[in-house]
């Protein structure tokens, strides 16, 4: 296996794990690098970051919010709507890691030739949304937050697991056996979150489709595949909202025919 | 579905339109019934006690964005480190895990085990990013200092029948483990006739002055301790707000809140509209 | 039969109830008590604890002890018990119970001091001990062989201890705890009464209306005798008055009409202070029919120092001590009067700024007139006492003033009854013998001691301090019975009774328990044995002695204890001992209750009875070892007395087994397994018992086959009958629940030294009412405050007892700038002593896991400390780390913390001052000056 074709992968489990660590290390030695957990942090015992969607569930549910939580959703807001993309859910959310273990698992086993197929929309994620406000208000809970694997996965690493991450294991199941990419490719509402904020991000995958052989490998790993309907086709930026920025396409393309790009919506070519 | 309905018969757009939003809408309210349901379902048992400064419960469930820097300041506290080991000994807050009978991720406590220490800088509170812990909570409004005595997270209530200082038994090992000494808990005096010449010490509480930080419930040396935490709704009474203590002055604060309602009585026996009850007339 | 629970709870106590007091059940309650008991077995014992002499019931089951009640016809606690009484059923069952010796070993197999610990055969144990005493022996003489005894031994065990030690070791080495605990009232009582214990018992608290406690936390350290209090109280709340003076609030102050927080020391002060207000204000109040016919007033030296190390000690020459330490020590030699305690020295002729040499401890003093008396009280006016005595800095002088003068009211109000109660506080003191004897002077002018209801009653700390270590006599200077070593009469007493050589017991009766500590250090002793305490926890200045303990390459430690604790982690072997309901025993409380208890259980793994251990050694030692001369260090000779053995039938091969424990007056006290009290209880040592304990020679223990038990004690008890001690017979008490000696014709005396109470009062004043008849010191000099004037002789004072001229004086070390704070040691309720038992009961270790710095919110606050945090707590000796608390049980004032001792982890013991009451060797472990800082 080449280091070109594992590059952005091992990257992003790096970063990945990275985090966990830091907030492990933040509750289990107290050191101040980063506290919390991914619905609310303070990295470096100044800066406040919080989860943009359970801020949003939390006035929805009529409660007004402490201002620090605002001001890190505003940051995470800011940071991802300009840089990232929805990268958080390949480079930062714990969860991908599971789901990316399902597809992997997936294609080694053949599952997704034997399958009867399961047809679910991608917009699914959109709905949850709407539906998570909706009961978020109905209930005064924010009701992503009690059942989200993400949280429970990072609460899990960081205070210890309970039964909540039984989840996670239906989850992998559900990814594996019922809907490939399912979790994060068409229910999970904070990918959709994410899809929408990082819509106008900077960097992004480019495609050149010159030096495009039609392997196809890049549709093969890609979690959200209808982001790459230009493949083969037209030389563009991968402009779909709900691209992660995980980087598989690149790594697993031997014809430098796909590779980050910043958008510059100053010249046309951005598009 | 729909794809296979398209194939079989043709429908007009407008008939699809509206049958996508039905077949939407449906999907949709079924989704928010059971996710709903589940939320319910998933808010803490009644029996949950909240860090200091929480709000109330509903405000709390609401605010709360379970990212546990509450519980990582205080099982980080300076005063939590163990002199031995230079490690912090277990927290008093945990995050509730699935199985903790406590909405998921939200920080609770178990007297039982580690007690609220009612630290003098309240660190969960300032940790707090949602102020779901709200720091006025405990901050004495006249000096604007931060005041542990303000804390409320419960109360604790003594069960008299388990209790062995109701026996006679010289314990109090509540009394003495009060952060709140003679003000939370007093030690009630009482002859022994028994004996005739021993006295009872007999633990009270008072309710205005417990925090229900729990460190009585923690000392006590039964089996499963005589003297217990609840949060304060489940451990109270309530009398009518129709009756003020003559002999009490304040007592009217306690009712003034819920005067001034409807007066009205409802029952049985007033249910009837006079005149249909008149109007009945008796057999003789 | 249809009877319900409830019913049958009413049932079970009713029948433990009747039983005990000898009322017949009717059969069918009985049958029903039986019934629901099945296969428990009820007995009564004394609690394993304080010195109140609680009576509880234990339940034994297949041989363990699975439940305990308080039992209700125990006069003391009437079926109550506190929070460690209530624990009694749990303390044997720890889980780390020490089950086999252990020995520290080389991989070889042999002794080696830096070895680790491996487990070794009980011959193995008792092979190395006889070698490491007979090498000891060689080295220093009968000095160089130390005892660390304990109030906590049974009556037995003590007497055994000390009858080897004195009797076959020929070595006062042996001193117990209770050394720290006592022997300041010990001395208080023999300078006051000429004997030991007091006058009163603990129904004055019924019968009294007024009761003050002195330094002494009794909701917290005589939990069954405060609740009696308390009941005492709400029986009249309006004349019944409580008053507590401390240098902290603590627990015991919620229930006081008034709280008086006096700063350390001052206690001697406020004494005089009444005294004063007595004598110079109301001297009406003094009942001068009773003074002249029954007192005498006295006075004694100032100049005794504080009881800590003298120049020219080895140690001291040696550098041992750091510079800092010698700041404080050096006032042992000499030291400038202060300004705050000048004005009280004056009447002496001494004042603020002079320079008083100091000499060594003496219990020496003299006859003195009510006038020079009354002149040595002339300071001690309102104005002086209130300044130097006001402990706490916010409150008003105004206010104090008042409060001493209601105090003194309380004494002086005629017709009021006034018990006066004291702990450690007044006891563990540098001037603790003055402030004892300070108390009875306020009672004696008032004639209100050793009446119903009055008195001066000193409260004990540990179960058998007064049975075991004060009236066995296993103190360095005591024999049985108020008997003492320096005093050849009592000698020969005692080398009779023994049937032991005249000139056996040595004379020289002067290692403390202190004084062992520093006699290691100096490398004088070189094998020590800890029984039943642990003194390498409890001891002041424990950094010297530890290390003393572990660096001297030929000193040999050896513990025997039920659970590891810091001594025996000090020690080069462990024995595991018998704990207390695992062997035959007795306890005698503070107000003279002698209590027995069978054994009840087999003791847990291989762990036998402190009593079989010194049995056992005495095997390995002939009259040829041990009976020979001997020089003492201080050049006094001790006779080789093997001759005069031979005399006496014994060979020089002879044992001291068979010579102390195993002669033909043992031997008559028999084993019958079929009669009371022996019926149907194991006894490990007489018979041995179904574990088959592998014993001292490599073979099974079968059991010394006579009731060694019943011999120890009838020939202790030999010793104070006929003497104003008698003691009932050894199965008698298993009849009884205790009985306060003397007891005199079956009858038991409430009160002593009153005719109307004590039939040896009324032998000495027949048809008087009094008569303070204790022999000790009746006969002295006359003089002044100033001096003695031995030229007129010595005038007797029979039945007298005697009030003292004692000045205030500061202890030696004292808050300054760098160590700004005082430092006051004490217990907490739910944990004994070092907490070897009690911290392995979870439910106390769960209530109270460690020990904190309690501390004033102003001083933690000015040094930038918050409740929960840790501190250094270091003095000129050491420091430890604690967690502050600044609320709850104990409040000080600013300007002192308090700190527990129980816990191991917080080894408070490093930091305090070795510094004694001169006369009765009593650490001062509520005096020192500490920093605090943030850890």
């Amino acid at each position: 296996m080449k280091w070109s074709n594992v590059k952005y992968l091992i990257l992003r489990r790096f970063v990945q794990l990275v985090l966990l660590f830091l907030y492990f290390a933040g509750n289990y030695w107290g050191w101040k690098v980063l506290q919390g957990n991914l619905s609310a942090s303070r990295l470096f015992d100044t800066v406040p970051l919080s989860d943009p969607f359970a801020v949003l569930q939390i006035m929805a549910t009529g409660m007004i919010i402490g201002t620090n939580a605002l001001i890190g959703a505003a940051i995470i807001v800011l940071f991802y709507g300009i840089i990232g993309g929805r990268a958080f859910c390949s480079w930062v959310c714990p969860v991908n890691m599971v789901t990316d273990l399902a597809a992997w698992l997936r294609r080694k086993l053949l599952i997704d030739r034997i399958e009867r197929k399961v047809w679910v929309t991608r917009n699914l994620r959109y709905y949850m949304i709407v539906i998570a406000l909706i009961v978020s208000a109905i209930t005064g809970l924010a009701a992503f937050e009690v059942v989200s694997p993400i949280t429970i996965l990072n609460r899990g690493v960081i205070f210890g697991f309970g039964a909540g991450a039984g989840l996670l294991v239906a989850i992998f199941l559900f990814d594996l056996f019922v809907l490939k990419n399912g979790w994060c490719g068409h229910i999970c509402p904070l990918g959709g979150v994410h899809s929408l904020i990082g819509k106008y991000s900077l960097i992004r995958v480019k495609h050149n489709s010159d030096n495009c052989t039609l392997c196809m490998r890049c549709k093969e790993v890609c979690p959200e595949v209808q982001v790459l309907g230009m493949i083969g086709k037209r030389s563009e930026f991968v402009s779909g909202q709900e691209c992660s920025n995980c980087g598989r396409c690149v790594d697993v393309c031997d014809d430098d025919a796909l590779g980050f790009h910043i958008r510059n919506y100053l010249s046309k070519e951005s598009k | 579905m729909s794809h296979e309905a398209k194939k079989k018969t043709p429908i007009s757009e407008r008939r699809r339109f509206f049958t996508d939003l039905a077949h939407h809408a449906g999907l949709g309210v079924m989704g928010v019934l059971l996710w709903a349901g589940y939320a319910q379902k998933a808010k803490s048992s009644p029996l949950t006690l909240r860090p200091p400064a929480a709000l109330e419960e509903a405000d709390f469930l609401k605010a709360c964005i379970k990212c546990g820097l509450c519980a990582e300041a205080c099982v980080n506290r300076p005063q939590n480190i163990d002199k031995e080991t230079g490690r912090p000994r277990p927290g008093t807050l945990k995050m509730a895990r699935a199985q903790d009978n406590v909405t998921i991720g939200t920080p609770f406590f178990k007297p039982r085990e580690v007690p609220c220490y009612m630290c003098e800088d309240t660190p969960c509170a300032v940790a707090c990013p949602t102020n779901a812990l709200d720091l006025k909570k405990v901050t004495n409004p006249q000096t604007g200092e931060l005041d542990f005595k303000m804390m409320d997270m419960g109360l604790a209530v003594v069960d008299p029948n388990s209790c062995i200082a109701f026996w006679g038994i010289q314990c109090d090992a509540c009394y003495r483990a009060c952060p709140l000494m003679d003000e939370a808990i007093r030690l009630e005096y009482d002859r022994n006739p028994r004996t005739g010449k021993h006295a009872f010490l007999k633990p009270v509480v008072d309710m205005n002055a417990c925090t229900g930080c729990g460190l009585c419930e923690k000392a006590c040396v039964t089996e499963k301790a005589a003297i217990f935490v609840l949060p304060r709704e489940i451990a109270l009474g309530k009398p009518g707000a129709h009756y003020v203590k003559g002999w009490d002055k304040k007592d009217q604060q306690r009712v003034q809140e819920r005067v001034g309602k409807d007066v009205t009585t409802h029952d049985e026996r007033s249910k009837e509209n006079p005149m249909d009850y008149l109007n009945k007339g008796l057999e003789f | 039969m249809g009877m319900n629970r409830r019913d049958f709870l009413k049932t079970s106590a009713a029948v433990a109830a009747a039983g005990a007091v000898g009322i017949t059940v009717p059969e069918e309650a009985k049958a029903a008590a039986a019934a629901g008991e099945a296969g428990w077995r009820w007995d009564k014992a004394p609690c394993r604890f304080c010195g109140t002499g609680c009576g509880i019931m234990l339940a034994t089951e297949n041989g363990k002890i699975v439940a305990v009640k308080g039992d209700p016809a125990a006069p003391v606690n009437r079926g109550l018990n506190c929070i460690k009484g209530y624990f009694n059923a749990k303390i044997m069952y720890g889980a780390d119970r020490l089950k086999v010796p252990l020995m520290r070993l080389n991989d070889k197999g042999e002794f080696d001091k830096n070895g680790k610990f491996r487990p070794v055969s009980w011959k193995r144990a008792f092979d190395e001990m006889e070698k490491q005493i007979k090498r000891a022996l060689n080295a220093s003489g009968p000095e160089g062989v130390a005892v660390f005894g304990s109030g906590q031994y049974t009556i037995m065990e003590g007497y055994a201890a000390q009858k080897m030690m004195k009797g076959g070791f020929r070595s006062n080495a042996i001193d117990p705890n209770a050394r720290h605990c006592m022997a300041s009232a010990v001395v208080g009582f023999y300078q006051t009464f000429g004997i030991d214990e007091p006058s009163g018992c603990y129904d004055d608290i019924e019968l009294t209306d007024t009761i003050v406690a002195w330094g002494s936390n009794m909701a917290e350290m005589h939990p069954i005798l405060w609740s009696r209090v308390t009941d005492r109280k709400l029986s009249d709340p309006e004349r019944v008055k409580v008053v507590n003076l401390q240098t902290y609030t603590h627990r015991s102050c919620d229930l006081s009409d008034f709280n008086i927080i006096f700063a350390p020391q001052t206690d001697l002060a406020i004494w005089n202070y009444i005294a004063h207000e007595i004598v110079y204000n109301h001297p009406e109040a003094i009942d001068w029919d009773f003074v002249k016919k029954h007192i005498v007033f006295a006075v004694g030296p100032r100049n005794i120092g504080y009881g800590m190390r003298r120049a020219g000690e080895k140690a001291l020459k040696e550098g041992l001590y750091s510079e800092k330490e010698m700041e404080i020590i050096k006032k042992e030699m000499a030291k400038t009067i202060s300004e705050k305690e000048g004005p009280a020295l004056e009447p002496y002729g001494v004042k603020a700024g002079d320079v008083m040499k100091m000499n060594p401890g003496t219990l020496a003093h003299w006859l003195i007139s009510f006038e020079e008396y009354k002149k040595s009280l002339e300071p001690y006016t309102l104005d002086y006492v209130a300044k130097i005595a006001k402990g706490d800095p916010n409150e008003s002088l105004e206010s104090f003033k008042k409060k001493l003068k209601m105090l003194a009211d309380l004494y002086i109000e005629k017709d009021r009854k006034v018990v006066s109660f004291w702990t450690m506080g007044m006891n563990q003191h540098t001037r603790g013998t003055w402030v004892n004897t300070l108390s009875y002077n306020v009672h004696f002018l008032l004639n209100k001691q050793a009446k119903p209801g009055n008195g001066a009653f000193s409260l004990t700390g540990q179960p058998s301090a007064c049975g075991t270590a004060r009236e066995v006599g296993t103190f360095c200077h005591r024999l049985p019975a108020d008997l003492m070593v320096k005093n050849p009469k009592h000698r020969a007493i005692v080398e009779k009774k023994w049937q032991i050589p005249a000139g056996t017991l040595n004379p020289v009766g002067n290692q403390h328990i202190v004084k062992i500590h520093r006699d290691i250090e100096d490398g004088v002793v070189k094998f020590a044995w800890v029984n039943v305490c642990n003194p390498y926890q409890d001891t002041a200045n424990a950094n010297h002695w530890i290390k003393a303990a572990r660096k001297m390459k030929d000193f040999f430690l050896v513990t025997s204890d039920g659970y590891p604790g810091i001594s025996a982690m000090v020690s080069d072997l462990v024995l595991p001992s018998a704990m207390i309901y695992e062997k035959w025993g007795a306890y005698g409380n503070a107000e003279r209750r002698t209590q027995h208890w069978r054994q009840q259980v087999l003791p847990v793994g291989d762990a036998m009875s402190d009593t079989w251990q010194w049995v056992e050694l005495s095997k390995r030692f002939t009259v040829n070892d041990l009976w020979g001369p001997y020089t003492l260090r201080n050049g006094k000779k001790l006779p080789d007395v093997r001759k005069d053995a031979e005399k006496l039938g014994y060979k020089p091969d002879t044992t001291m087994y068979e010579i102390l424990f195993a002669n033909d007056r043992a031997k008559k006290y028999k084993i019958d397994l079929n009669a009371f009290p022996q019926k149907g209880y194991d006894n490990s040592e007489c018979l041995g018992d179904s574990r088959n304990v592998v014993g001292s020679d490599g073979k099974v223990f079968k059991g010394y086959g006579f009731m060694i038990h019943q011999y120890l004690w009838e020939e202790y008890a030999w010793f104070g009958r006929g003497h104003g001690h008698d003691l009932a017979d050894f199965v008698t008490y298993h009849k009884v629940r205790g009985l306060k000696w003397p007891v005199v014709n079956g009858k038991e005396t409430p009160w002593r030294f009153n005719v109307k109470y004590d039939p040896y009062a009324a032998k000495a004043n027949p048809g008087g009412d009094f008569a303070f008849y204790g022999p000790l010191a009746k006969k002295l000099f006359s003089g002044n405050l100033l001096k003695p004037d031995k030229s007129k002789g010595k005038t007797p004072i029979p039945n007298k007892a005697k009030i003292f001229a004692r000045p205030y004086m500061d202890p030696p070390e004292m808050p300054d700038k760098e160590y700004d704070t005082w430092l006051c040691t004490g217990r907490v309720l739910e944990h004994w002593h070092s907490g070897t038992m009690t911290m392995r009961v979870p439910e106390l270790y769960r209530a109270v896991p460690e020990a904190l710095c309690y501390m004033n919110p102003k001083d933690a606050k000015a040094k930038g400390v918050k409740r929960g945090d840790l501190v250094w707590v270091e003095s000129r000796r050491g420091k430890v780390k604690a967690r502050v608390e600044t609320h709850g049980r104990n409040r000080p004032p600013q300007g002192l913390v308090f700190v527990p001792w129980f816990d191991e982890k917080v080894f408070i013991n490093k930091v305090t001052l070795d510094a004694t009451c001169p006369m009765s060797k009593q650490t001062d472990y509520k005096k020192c000056a500490v920093k605090i800082y943030k850890a």
